[in-house]
């Protein structure tokens, strides 16, 4: 049933009558996903792209089932909408919400746990089973079906992989983007725990990036419990210690988080590490035709 | 954003953290009157943002005015691993009993604040972390309790102050005072980083924070409306900043455009290992439009000159054919004479192409994919160095001649 999301899916959109929000809710919609509801505070009774809107997530839930909220809510008001989705029972929350608060993310991570909540994101173009849901801003239009799993901090290095995946015959099973946050919910190791579970993921490729350890404990967990091929890609080598690329955890700190040190704990760990997109997507569609010729 | 040490000793101060009596000064007349005021012994400190200024020479001990004089006129004239020093810290000398760690910076591990404590400080902490881990107190503080009475009793018995310690047991109250209100500051000023190294027991038996390292969060000053970045150095930051995108200039020659943070590094990756080196690192992020491309490559030709630009583009949400018309508006009205080498794929990309070929622009270069892209681009990079050399060397060679 690949991981996370399928076509049982049941989506909810916070945010839904703004900008991104309507014209997101209209690509998840052509990607074939279940879209129920909206929440927008003081927007009940409307519909956005024929699916209505409620002023709260408890309203919407009161009227229709819905078991995943994509949130689109501007950063000053995420961490509320983060902790009503939450409270409201939401099992699966994708916040693509970029640039909030530090302090926000570690309260609300503090907080899911106790509602048994899991979070991917936040600042990440969600995730994808494709042709059965769409729950972020991924490009439904270059996935296609198949036994691929993608695991990335990075959206468009998600989708230039993808692409060649594609374009070389290899369909996905889900993809998921982590988000480029320093706090963050779901990671590579929880990701990873799923594929491998997974009937349909005969292999999984890992795109990593600079900043923070999550490389280095996933490449001692592939090490120790995964039975499916991993390769993997680490980008920002060239990236000089001190300064944000782009995304707030993508830093090097001190000798910490760089990615030459990434690559060698994967490498050590016996995973092998792309030199570049293209050939990530290689490696990998060679990686699941030698799992079945064995 | 990191403060420096007097921008963090002010939110120190307001926070009733201990501090000692300082002024700031520019010149070495200024930190001449600050002495007068302070003195007579003071410490004139460097104010860069960087460690390891005490071992740069940038932390002077003075007693008297001239003295300050002379080492302010030093110390401005310093650059400190890659910072200049901005301006000087004049701060009233202390007797050091003992010197201690604590700080608060956020564990991307635990997914929360944690507090570090350790009896030894006015080290390298991270040093010390490897030297003897067993001397770091760690504790993490769960952000929604906040930091619980027992840890900070637990930070007091590490202290273990005693009766040999200025001012005796009765220390540890002050300490605990110090750990409570470095956790407003690091709650209430959306901090990611409060580090207090030294933090020291005078021997007068009184507590005093004698350095500040303080890092708060970006994203969150939309609740603190006294907090700005500071206008980037950089012109080229400057104006792509203005216009919102991402842009880290580098010191190569090869300007990078794309979208997406991962696939920018990822080109510059690349362009390293094909022997090439980028200028900058420029997202215009996902979605971007054609004004946004425009804008990045303005950006771009505010700096020094590149041999060569790579415009790298997956269009996923991003239409590549927008990107195309703000390339081609952008080439055309600036004039641009170097190279551009552009590679587009996905989301309207053959439309994007038909713009290209449509507008003929003879400096323009289309890649189909993005390994040819980086080796097309380095190439045509090493190609102009090649050229500007011979042409230099040509100037050069009669000149030579003539002073013989």
């Amino acid at each position: 049933m690949a991981i996370l999301i399928d076509n049982a899916s049941r989506v909810l959109v916070q945010g839904i009558t703004g900008r991104e929000g309507a014209f997101h809710t209209g690509r998840m919609l052509a990607a074939g996903t279940n879209v129920v509801a909206g929440v927008t505070p003081g927007h009940t009774g409307e519909t956005i792209e024929g699916v209505p809107v409620f002023d709260s997530v408890h309203e919407a839930l009161a009227h229709i089932r819905a078991d995943v909220a994509v949130i689109f809510v501007p950063a000053p008001r995420a961490r509320d909408a983060l902790f009503e989705a939450a409270d409201a029972g939401i099992k699966l929350i994708v916040c693509i919400t970029e640039g909030i608060p530090v302090r926000d993310m570690a309260e609300v991570m503090a907080h899911l746990p106790r509602r048994g909540t899991r979070l991917i994101g936040p600042n990440c173009p969600g995730l994808i089973t494709p042709a059965r849901c769409s729950a972020g801003i991924m490009p439904s239009e270059i996935f296609m079906p198949g036994a691929a799993g993608v695991v990335s901090r990075s959206g468009t290095l998600t989708y230039e992989v993808v692409h060649e995946l594609t374009q070389a015959g290899i369909g996905q099973s889900t993809a998921v983007g982590m988000g480029g946050d320093a706090v963050h919910g779901i990671g590579f190791i929880e990701c990873l725990t799923l594929f491998e579970a997974d009937r349909e993921t005969e292999g999984v490729a890992l795109i990593g990036e600079i900043g923070g350890d999550d490389e280095e404990r996933a490449a001692q967990f592939i090490h120790d419990h995964m039975t499916k091929p991993v390769v993997a890609y680490v980008a920002g080598h060239s990236a000089p210690p001190g300064r944000r690329m782009g995304h707030a955890g993508a830093i090097v700190e001190g000798t910490s988080g760089t990615a030459a040190t990434k690559a060698a704990a994967l490498q050590e760990a016996g995973i092998p590490v792309a030199g570049s997109p293209s050939e990530l997507a290689r490696l990998l569609g060679e990686a699941i035709k030698r799992r079945r010729t064995t | 954003m990191d403060l420096l040490e007097h921008q963090g000793k002010k939110l120190f101060s307001e926070a009733g953290l201990p501090v000692l009596p300082s002024v700031v000064a520019r010149t070495p007349a200024e930190a001449r009157r600050a002495a007068e005021q302070l003195g007579p012994r003071v410490c004139v400190k460097a104010q860069a943002k960087t460690g390891g200024r005490g071992k740069a020479g940038g932390i002077r001990v003075c007693g008297s005015a001239a003295e300050v004089e002379a080492a302010a006129t030093d110390i401005l004239a310093m650059t400190i691993r890659g910072h200049a020093v901005e301006a000087l810290l004049v701060e009233r000398a202390v007797d050091i009993a003992r010197e201690m760690y604590l700080a608060i910076t956020v564990s991307r591990e635990v997914r929360s604040p944690l507090l570090i404590f350790s009896r030894e400080g006015g080290v390298d902490i991270e040093e010390l972390a490897k030297r003897a881990p067993e001397a770091l107190l760690r504790r993490p503080i769960d952000p929604l309790l906040g930091l619980l009475e027992y840890q900070v009793r637990d930070v007091v018995d590490a202290a273990a102050f005693g009766p040999d310690d200025p001012g005796g047991t009765g220390a540890g109250k002050g300490l605990a005072a110090v750990c409570r209100a470095l956790w407003r500051l690091y709650r209430d000023r959306d901090a990611t980083l409060v580090e207090v190294n030294p933090l020291v027991l005078t021997s007068g038996g009184e507590l005093v924070c004698l350095d500040s390292k303080v890092t708060v969060d970006e994203n969150a000053f939309f609740r603190h409306l006294d907090m700005a970045l500071p206008a980037p150095e950089d012109r080229r930051e400057a104006k792509a900043r203005a216009a919102g995108l991402a842009f880290v200039p580098l010191d190569g020659d090869i300007g990078v455009i794309g979208n997406g943070a991962g696939l920018v590094m990822s080109t510059i990756d690349q362009i390293a290992t094909a022997g090439g080196s980028a200028a900058d690192f420029c997202d215009i992020g996902g979605g971007a439009r054609s004004e946004v491309a425009q804008a990045a490559l303005e950006a771009m030709f505010a700096g020094p000159p590149v041999a060569a630009v790579l415009v790298n583009i997956f269009g996923g949400i991003t239409r590549c054919e927008d990107v195309a018309r703000g390339l081609v508006e952008a080439i055309t009205a600036a004039g641009v004479d170097a190279p551009v080498v552009v590679r587009l794929d996905g989301n309207a990309a053959e439309e994007g192409h038909a713009v290209l070929e449509a507008a003929d622009l003879p400096n323009v270069t289309v890649a189909l994919d993005p390994d040819e892209a980086v080796r097309l681009v380095v190439d045509i990079a090493r190609r102009r160095r090649a050229a500007a050399a011979a042409a230099e060397a040509a100037v050069a060679a009669p000149a030579e001649g003539e002073g013989v």
